[in-house]
């Protein structure tokens, strides 16, 4: 029988590095989507994979047992991954001012675009979702990834977030208003 | 029925909750609502077709062997334990710590150099270099650590602060030493970043340990504004860089690429 997360932890709390290996081996594919939906850049997800382990290795003695070590691990992700993402979005900004014409991505988008299935694989539509993205604050985008992509239910949400529920649901609510708003022009039946 | 508004289409399409017997009844009766619901699917089904980077089934092994060695001798307890959060525990390693710098500080600045062979002598020198590296990244990472958990704080009503302003007093004083330190030794870029790190924690240690969601985003704009955090993990990047066998240089001069 599969030893539990909890059991490893446990033992890697007692210096046994090889029980926060097998940790690390289960955590680390999962982590990374999540780091790389998080950031939308792979690197970023690569440190930020690393960094995570790194960070709940040296807090192993903080970590609650009778919670999820997986939620928990999230967690440390997620925060270091929004760390990640607003450094670059700060030193876009001091590296490129604002170009009035790029404020709205959609506005800027040629009149003639092909067909929204074409669209969809296309590498245009894709910088859009990204920039649509990134255009969320941090809890929106926290708990829209986690919601959409990871599949968790809004109560585990929550959790990772460390909010009411009933705040998580309105920040994944606000998360798909915005993309909707930025990416439904993009969805319209050719013209 | 009514029509339904967004937020009930986002449940029902994340099989979220509610009375979702109804609202697919309502959807196959309703062509507005339908419609609606359709443009929705569109918008996330295009979110979905985002590519993912793929990993393999070592991709876990691969992690494994990238942070072995970056892993804190003593594992998860032990001396490790030892140096965990805590007010007496972060007292006495900062105490520690400043001793350990002002020593080697005033050791180097006023002593006269003991007659050594070149090789031992250079040999020393490295191995306390990489002492301090150790030191001064494990420090920076503290400070990060603090900074990070206030700005990532998503509270809907007032916030208990005071573990972090704990943490944060505790790290005060290792920060005045460490820019001292640096400002003798001339790096004004690391002193700089020091000395906007000490403001920015004396400001957390004197904040009161409750503060409201608004003070809270007072404080996160602060921190984004003034990059604070972009600063520190630069220094501690080239800091990380220098704990390696080759480091030769000073701890403080890491920080003069910033």
């Amino acid at each position: 029988m599969e030893l539990t997360d909890a059991a490893f932890v446990a033992r890697a709390r007692t210096g046994d590095t090889d029980a926060f290996r097998v940790l690390v081996e289960r955590h680390s594919r999962a982590l990374f989507r999540l780091a790389f939906r998080m950031t939308g850049n792979e690197q970023d997800a690569e440190d930020a994979v690393q960094e995570s382990f790194l960070r709940a290795y040296k807090q192993l003695g903080k970590f609650d047992e009778r919670a999820s070590f997986g939620t928990w691990l999230y967690r440390i992700a997620m925060n270091y991954s929004l760390d990640l993402v607003r450094a670059r979005k700060r030193r876009s900004e001091q590296l490129a001012p604002s170009d009035p014409d790029m404020d709205d991505p959609i506005l800027s988008l040629p009149s003639g675009d092909p067909a929204p299935d074409r669209m969809a694989m296309s590498g245009e539509v894709r910088e859009r979702v990204t920039e649509a993205m990134k255009e969320l604050s941090a809890s929106e985008r926290t708990a829209f990834v986690l919601r959409h992509f990871e599949g968790m239910c809004i109560e585990e949400v929550s959790r990772v977030l460390g909010c009411q529920p009933g705040a998580a649901k309105h920040s994944v609510f606000r998360a798909v208003q915005k993309l909707r708003r930025a990416l439904e022009p993009l969805m319209s039946p050719a013209k | 029925m009514s029509h339904l508004n967004e937020e009930q289409l986002i449940l029902f399409y994340y099989s979220e909750e509610g009375d979702t017997l109804t609202a697919e009844r309502h959807l196959e009766e309703c062509g507005e609502c339908r419609a609606l619901f359709g443009s929705l699917q569109r918008v996330l089904n295009v979110v979905d077709s985002l590519p993912l980077p793929e990993r393999g089934a070592e991709y876990g092994q691969q992690v494994w062997r990238r942070i072995e060695r970056r892993l804190p001798a003593g594992g998860g307890s032990g001396i490790k334990a030892w140096l965990r959060p805590g007010p007496w525990r972060w007292a006495a390693a900062g105490a520690a710590c400043a001793a350990l710098m002002a020593a080697a500080f005033l050791a180097g600045r006023f002593l006269p150099p003991a007659p050594k062979p070149a090789q031992m002598a250079a040999a020393d020198s490295q191995a306390g270099e990489r002492i301090l590296m150790v030191a001064v990244g494990d420090y920076l990472e503290r400070s990060q650590m603090v900074l990070i958990e206030l700005a990532n704080a998503n509270p809907k009503d007032a916030l208990d602060i005071s573990a972090e302003q704990e943490r944060a007093g505790d790290l005060v004083s290792e920060t005045r030493l460490y820019r001292q330190t640096a400002a003798h030794t001339g790096d004004t870029a690391v002193s700089s970043v020091l000395e906007e790190l000490e403001r920015v924690l004396l400001d957390i240690t004197h904040a009161p340990s409750r503060i409201s969601p608004q003070e809270l985003e007072k404080m996160r704009r602060r921190l984004e504004a003034e990059g604070i955090l972009f600063k520190i993990r630069v220094l501690g990047s080239n800091v990380r860089n220098q704990e390696g066998p080759a480091a030769t240089t000073a701890a403080t001069r890491a920080g003069q690429k910033l």
